[in-house]
């Protein structure tokens, strides 16, 4: 996972055009991984094919 | 010039500028005396607009000489977060980056509501890096101190919100919550904040942060002055897509009613773990002047927070985009890193984090069916040291800067209205959450104003004063 990850930033960084410099990666990732742990709880819920998402534009 | 207390509510400052008794010149005086002398350690205000509130306040002063009517904050000082636009001065949202935007043309709708009511704008606050902060720390302009202790935090990202109104320079300040941003320095400085029902209050011309988690509020040192801004404040605005239509409800009828025939539970299950012993005496104490033992459970509050966390990372980060490519080294870096990162969570999630939160609104709110406020910690400890990184809860090490939020979170997730309470602990003050459901701040403000008439929550003056 640790490879897969660091490869992951590389590529999104590229892809983005986002600068990731070698001193800001630990902190990068660090932080992208309580993201991903935290995303992860909320995907692991089940919800019904119907659930609307609560957007708040209205016509 | 009459000796005006630093202390002296806003209530009472209105009623001494209405009777004559004293001069609103005076007490914007007065207000700015004690930024003078104070603030060299506080570091609450980035911006003090002197020349503007003597000339409001002078004027103020003609309209009363010459009978005029004058609202009810008439020469009350107060002081905005520095994300609300102030003709003048360029909105900096606690950034580097933005000091190079234009100077606003047009304050803030809720400047304009405030000084409408006879309010008079000394300056505008210190706060975290675009918002992104529970800290109340800013690498460009200093951390807003606390005014119990200064070698510990104000709380963020409203830092200097809760700085000056703690520390009785003036009575009222203006901030913003997004997850947290009220109700943390309003704990960690021990006052009183209200972050109001999520489209309640209009935030045009306000710097954003996640527009559909951004709410505007007012902190004050009573649940009277608390109720006197929030009531001026309200109303519709088309310039603030969110902004309800409903009619304005007045607080102030109602905030002597008591808590007869209220239903009120104590939040179980989450918001009784990831706690210091501080904040669990807070919620203590609160509930027994409530007379309650019911509990209420939050259903998925963790999963909440996590769903609050991934939204308000990706929508920032989305915010930010242009300027983490162009001038990622102005960023502080914390902020920066946590951006760059938000930028990289896949979309899918985010997707699901929206979804969730519709479902757990409607399982929230048909807890209100039977009960009418709850109570939960603000905080999870009372205001930690200056460049603290780490605390320990519930046996683990966890990085201060994101976890002090973790029971404010859940909340303005889904928009609900919370008074911060603070309980003046010693030596440092702590704050309890009163939440009720969408649009009933009023029963909100009566349990505050009742819990303070008891004692049992009350802004201690700040230390040295």
């Amino acid at each position: 996972m640790a490879d897969h990850l660091d490869d992951y930033i590389d590529a999104v960084a590229r892809v983005m055009a986002l600068p990731v410099e070698d001193a800001w990666r630990p902190a990068v990732r660090a932080n992208l991984e309580v993201s991903l742990r935290l995303a992860r709880l909320v995907d692991e819920f089940p919800l019904p094919d119907e659930t609307e998402p609560a957007a708040i534009y209205s016509a | 010039m009459p000796d005006i207390s630093p202390l002296m509510s806003a209530a009472e400052t209105a009623e001494a500028v209405t009777g004559r008794r004293i001069m609103a010149l005076e007490a914007t005086e007065a207000a700015l005396g004690r930024i003078a002398a104070r603030d060299t350690i506080l570091n609450s205000f980035t911006d003090v607009t002197a020349d503007r509130a003597r000339a409001r306040a002078k004027a103020i002063d003609a309209e009363i000489a010459a009978g005029k009517p004058v609202g009810p904050l008439a020469g009350v000082p107060f002081a905005v977060k520095n994300l609300f636009d102030v003709q003048g001065l360029a909105t900096r949202a606690g950034s580097k980056i933005n000091r190079d935007r234009a100077p606003s043309r047009r304050d803030a709708t809720l400047i304009e509501r405030m000084e409408a009511a006879g309010a008079v704008l000394v300056g505008a606050l210190n706060m975290g890096e675009y918002a992104y902060d529970f800290t109340g720390e800013n690498v460009h302009d200093g951390p807003s101190c606390n005014p119990h202790d200064p070698t510990r935090m104000a709380g963020g990202s409203s830092g200097g919100s809760g700085s000056a109104v703690g520390g009785a320079l003036v009575p009222i300040a203006l901030g913003s919550d997004t997850n947290g941003s009220i109700r943390v320095p309003s704990s960690f400085c021990g006052i009183f904040g209200l972050k109001p029902t999520y489209g309640r209050l209009s935030r045009a011309r306000s710097y954003p942060f996640v527009t559909s988690f951004d709410h505007l509020g007012p902190f004050a040192r009573s649940a009277r002055d608390l109720a006197l801004a929030y009531d001026v404040m309200q109303g519709p605005d088309a310039d603030d897509a969110a902004c309800t239509t409903r009619p304005v409800e007045p607080t102030l009828p109602s905030l002597t009613a008591g808590i007869a025939g209220l239903r009120i539970a104590i939040a179980s299950g989450y918001f009784q773990h990831n706690l210091f012993p501080e904040a669990a005496e807070a919620v203590a104490r609160v509930a027994k002047a409530l007379r309650t033992t019911q509990t209420v459970e939050i259903p998925e509050a963790a999963r909440a927070r996590a769903a609050a966390y991934i939204v308000t990372t990706t929508e920032g980060a989305s915010l930010h985009l242009d300027r983490l490519r162009s001038r990622p080294n102005d960023f502080d870096p914390a902020v920066r890193d946590r951006l760059i990162a938000g930028a990289m969570v896949p979309a899918a999630y985010v997707d699901k984090a929206q979804k969730f939160r519709r479902w757990y609104r409607a399982r929230v709110l048909e807890l209100f069916k039977s009960v009418d406020l709850i109570l939960a910690p603000a905080t999870p400890c009372t205001a930690p040291r200056l460049g603290q990184a780490s605390f320990m809860l519930d046996g683990v090490e966890l990085p201060v800067r994101p976890n002090i939020g973790i029971h404010t979170q859940p909340i303005s997730f889904i928009g609900l209205p919370v008074v911060a309470v603070p309980v003046p602990l010693e030596p440092m003050p702590i704050g309890v959450q009163l939440i009720a459901a969408p649009w009933r701040e009023d029963i909100a403000l009566r349990a505050a104003y009742l819990l303070e008439k008891m004692g049992v929550v009350a802004a201690p003056a700040p230390k040295g004063l």
